[in-house]
């Protein structure tokens, strides 16, 4: 299996779609990074680099989305969803715009550049604000998938992307199907269910492994879309394996793991316990070993599913 | 040059939305005046003459855009819709409420007329250098107006729109700048003050020309400077008072976003008719 980040997929399919006429792309310098750079040779005159001014970028975004474009605003992660939080929140959300946020370089696996890159906090905020669309792709052909997908819907989104390569995993399971708004079932299982978003999800293919060799049968659900959840995926999951694993490359708090605790607890109270970064900052290293740092590895998910399952009445 | 008649007749129309906004004020006991009462010789202009808009198609893609970055003077602006025909008057008495599609701050989704969400202030320029860009790119005629408070400059998104819209050289972009020089807690050079502004937009890549904010025949021949302005924006630094046209209101901090009692709105009701009444035989002396 090749490995390869989703933002570089995510520009190759937005190169892809580019075709479409409607479609406008912005940067704010980090046309490189964020791989738009395809896109933008392709169609220069769709395509605006508007310097380092992110909230600008967002503003300008709702202006051409206000004359019927659909627009990508496209930075690090801690740069739209971060910085332009209140812009995309009044400005883009509130009226409802035709405006895709990307966010790149999420997570600690951003490496050594450090805790100022390294958004944990994305998930929780946007999934904060009304009718966001809040999406985490764990490879290249499911970020591909979701990219078009994402075009054909109209509205606010943000889709979390990462710079690390990561090995393409969804093309080569036969079950793998995507669906807007629904999760993927990737396992099933019988003993305890592994919620993963992003590139978690790859650990916990590796996690399901860890335990079938112990003897626990662990079901793995690819929870793409943070927003709107598949509570009906998670409520089922719940009751069919009476316990929850989430597994997220983000803060603890109020993303995949607040997101999936809020269903559960309202509608089928079963163990969860939540994988990801324990509402501290991350910090400059290899991504491999920040994960370890950071107990985020196919291991963490492994321990944590036995701490669920041991936790079930 | 705009004739004296039709000048007298966006003088009546801007006495009558100033009028309009302390009622809705008043009704709704909350609401910005000071800033409203600053801008409705500037609307007039715009909403009655200026603009190639049309209010039975309030969405059509070749229509001038108009965006009110200080997004809290609707007060002015709904008024001004409203009588140009966008929705119904009597909606304005409903300003404010629970059920009335007529929010505090200007939005576009259910406000026949608005063309963007506006309220936080500092965005309204982006925004603008959007639908400026959209439309170069479209290669549609159509112009992009905005009215930014004094105030609201001292937001740093303002100049990174400037930047963007004098490297893009929008020249169906007017930026216009509601100079009344007092923001919430003071006035802007006591707070934060941004002057020079000329010389600030001008170094942006802006040309930058000036008016009196109340006399339509200045605001008139600024906006037609700036469109007949080439290959880079125009800013019109618009001179204006805070709280115009009530004696008490005038030039005070304590009438940005304060309601009047009974006692107040009867003299403002007063004085503001007064006003509409000498505008009104002004612009019939004409006829």
């Amino acid at each position: 299996m090749s490995k390869i980040s989703t933002r570089t997929a995510y520009g190759e399919a937005l190169a892809e779609i580019g075709a479409n006429e409607d479609i406008y792309v912005l940067d704010a310098d980090l046309q490189c990074c964020t791989r738009t750079e395809k896109f933008g040779a392709l169609y220069p005159e769709r395509s605006r680099n508007v310097g380092i001014a992110e909230a600008n970028m967002v503003g300008i975004a709702a202006g051409l989305a206000a004359c019927k474009k659909t627009v990508f605003v496209n930075s690090f992660a801690m740069f739209t969803a971060g910085r332009a939080f209140e812009q995309i929140r009044n400005t883009l959300a509130y009226p409802h715009l035709n405006v895709k946020v990307i966010g790149t370089h999420a997570g600690v696996t951003v490496g050594k550049d450090g805790a100022t890159h390294q958004c944990l906090e994305d998930l929780a905020i946007m999934r904060s604000i009304p009718g966001m669309v809040v999406l985490s792709p764990c490879d290249a052909n499911e970020t591909r998938l979701m990219t078009k997908a994402m075009a054909e819907y109209e509205g606010p989104c943000f889709m979390r992307l990462g710079r690390l390569d990561v090995e393409e995993c969804t093309n080569f399971l036969p079950d793998y199907r995507f669906e807007w708004g629904r999760a993927a079932k990737l396992y099933d299982g019988a003993d305890v269910t592994i919620i993963a978003t992003g590139l978690m999800v790859q650990e916990a293919l590796e996690a399901r492994k860890i335990l079938a060799a112990e003897g626990i049968d662990a079901a793995v659900l690819d929870m793409h879309t943070i927003k709107p959840l598949d509570s009906e995926a998670v409520i089922e999951a719940a009751k069919k394996t009476g316990c929850l694993v989430t597994a997220e490359e983000a803060n603890i708090l109020g993303g995949l793991g607040g997101a999936v605790a809020e269903v559960v607890s309202e509608n089928c109270p079963v163990p969860v316990v939540r994988v990801g970064i324990r509402d501290i900052f991350g910090r400059s290293g290899d991504p491999y070993a920040l994960m370890e740092r950071y107990e985020l590895t196919a291991k963490d998910i492994a321990a944590a599913a036995r701490r669920a399952k041991g936790m079930k009445r | 040059m705009m004739k004296k008649e039709q000048a007298a007749q966006l003088k009546w129309t801007g006495a009558k939305a100033r009028r309009s906004a302390l009622e809705m004020v008043y009704r709704a006991t909350s609401g910005h005046l000071g800033g409203s009462f600053s801008i409705c010789e500037l609307l007039a202009t715009l909403y009655f003459d200026r603009m190639k808009i049309d209010p039975t198609a309030p969405k059509d893609p070749n229509r001038d855009r108009f965006v009110l970055s200080k997004g809290h003077c609707t007060p002015a602006l709904y008024s001004i819709l409203a009588m140009r025909g966008y929705f119904p008057e009597e909606e304005l008495g409903r300003f404010r409420d629970i059920d009335s599609f007529l929010s505090g701050h200007a939005e576009m989704k259910h406000v026949p007329g608005v063309d963007m969400s506006t309220g936080s202030l500092g965005q309204g320029l982006s925004v603008s250098v959007g639908m400026a860009l959209a439309g170069k790119m479209d290669r549609k005629d159509y112009r992009v107006y905005v009215i930014l408070g004094d105030g609201e400059i001292q937001e740093g998104q303002i100049w990174e729109a400037a930047m963007a819209a004098g490297n893009y050289g929008l020249d169906n972009l007017c930026v216009i700048v509601d100079n009344n020089n007092i923001q919430i807690d003071g006035t802007i050079e006591e707070i934060m003050s941004p002057y020079p502004i000329d010389a600030k937009f001008e170094a942006f890549g802006f040309h930058v020309t000036r008016c009196d904010g109340h006399d339509i025949m200045s605001i008139d021949a600024a906006l037609t400077e700036a469109e007949e302005t080439k290959g880079r924006p125009t800013v019109v630094i618009a001179k204006t008072v805070k709280g115009k046209g009530v004696s008490f209101m005038e030039n005070s901090n304590e009438w940005h976003g304060n309601d009047p009692n009974k006692e107040q709105y009867e003299q403002a009701a007063a004085e503001l008719d007064r006003a509409v009444e000498e505008a009104g035989k002004e612009a019939e002396s004409h006829e």
